[in-house]
């Protein structure tokens, strides 16, 4: 493997009551992030095929470890969405290296399908720095109840030469989804949209 | 007493290759099981509240299974625990001990039989409230390689009505110990300290 992989962590959370309404089934969204050194940091390279090459092998091992901590098979995902947080000697366009243009694929067969983008957010940040990973629905991406974010954040990291990477996968939308919409099973599934 | 209400629960598994040194041959992992519960004292002081931890029996043990069965479902793997809890702003400190017997005695109730006094912390505070647990060695409280702790908090709780509870679980030292004193195969186990 290429990245040098310092930690991984996984996060599930099991929403059972919103407001003491309880939530049947129960939502579930669970995220793996990978601490990594940056190749590249402290330096402006031109060329950043190596993290883009890094980002291919980490959709694969995240996704792969965020639908095993929900205890799913991949093709009964309903929702996902990555980000990154580069530390401080690094830059934004490391974290974009990493979750634009090699990612998806790896996601996408782990999963089964995917039609729709995967929404990301990155930023620069120091150790424990807070990500709100945004979700969408994987086949159809204006699927209302499944508009959301996850936080998640690791006390220490990314260190100055490190990045995280987070995937977050779910088996379900908001907890009590009721502002409309297009619904899931509404979805088409042939252009990612709807 | 009042039965325990649950919101959320939340698994947090960390797997730590090295931190800048030599990789472990086998990573260090922490777990860390969160309870979301409803505080059935919020917002006035209730002179008896005791009855409340025989009550919340069950959520620890169902926390501490949950914590094994993260780490793979062999508790002779576990080395290190820990616990700890965060009141939401309508509750008092008092509130969070409550804690100390149910979740100690699931930890122990699960790994067989952990000597050790549970290391534990506890804090008031609101959403998105972090808590840095301590964690020691399940069966010598002065094993030094085993001191540590894993930063824990959920970033939508506890809610001023609601307590947060937390258990954590490791599998050995921390990943580059090497600054001396007891060492886990130095323990005679008797006493729960050394």
């Amino acid at each position: 493997m290429k990245t040098k992989i310092r930690k991984i962590v996984t996060f599930v959370e099991e929403t059972r009551t919103e407001m003491g309404k309880p939530v049947n089934p129960p939502t579930r969204r669970a995220a793996a992030a990978a601490v990594i050194e940056n190749p590249f940091a402290g330096n402006y390279v031109e060329d950043l095929t190596e993290l883009m090459e890094i980002g291919e092998e980490l959709g694969a091992l995240l996704t792969e470890r965020a639908v095993a901590a929900l205890g799913i098979l991949g093709a009964f995902a309903e929702s996902y969405g990555k980000a990154a947080a580069v530390g401080e000697n690094g830059e934004l366009e490391h974290a974009a290296a990493i979750l634009h243009p090699k990612l998806g694929t790896p996601v996408r067969k782990t999963l089964g399908k995917g039609a729709a983008l995967i929404p990301s957010s990155k930023k620069r940040g120091g150790p424990g720095v807070a990500l709100d990973i945004p979700l969408g629905h994987k086949d159809a991406a204006f699927v209302r109840s499944h508009f959301d974010g996850m936080e998640i954040r690791i006390n220490d990291a990314p260190r100055a030469n490190e990045i995280v990477v987070a995937i977050a996968v779910t088996d379900s939308g908001r907890p009590l989804p009721r502002v409309g919409g297009l619904t899931k099973d509404q979805i088409k599934g042939e252009d990612g949209l709807r | 007493m009042p039965e325990v209400q649950l919101r959320k629960r939340v698994i947090v598994v960390e797997e730590v290759f090295h931190e800048g040194g030599p990789v472990a041959a086998t990573p260090l992992r922490r777990a860390a099981a969160l309870a979301v519960i409803h505080n059935p004292f919020a917002g006035k002081y209730v002179p008896e509240i005791a009855g409340f931890m025989e009550d919340l029996n069950p959520l620890g043990l169902e926390m501490a299974k949950a914590l094994v069965a993260a780490l793979g479902g062999d508790p002779k793997i576990v080395e290190g625990y820990g616990k700890g809890a965060i009141v939401g702003q309508a509750g008092e400190l008092e509130h969070g001990a409550l804690w100390h017997v149910p979740g100690g005695y699931a930890m122990r109730e699960i790994l067989g039989n952990a000597k050790a006094i549970v290391a534990s912390t506890k804090k008031v505070g609101g959403p998105g409230t972090r808590l840095d647990v301590p964690i020691t060695h399940i069966n010598a409280s002065y094993v030094r390689s085993h001191f540590d702790s894993m930063e824990v908090g959920i970033a939508d709780a506890p809610k001023a009505n609601e307590i947060l509870l937390a258990l954590v679980m490791t599998t050995g030292p921390r990943v580059h110990a090497r600054v001396g004193g007891l060492k886990a195969s130095e323990i005679t186990g008797l006493d729960g300290l050394r």
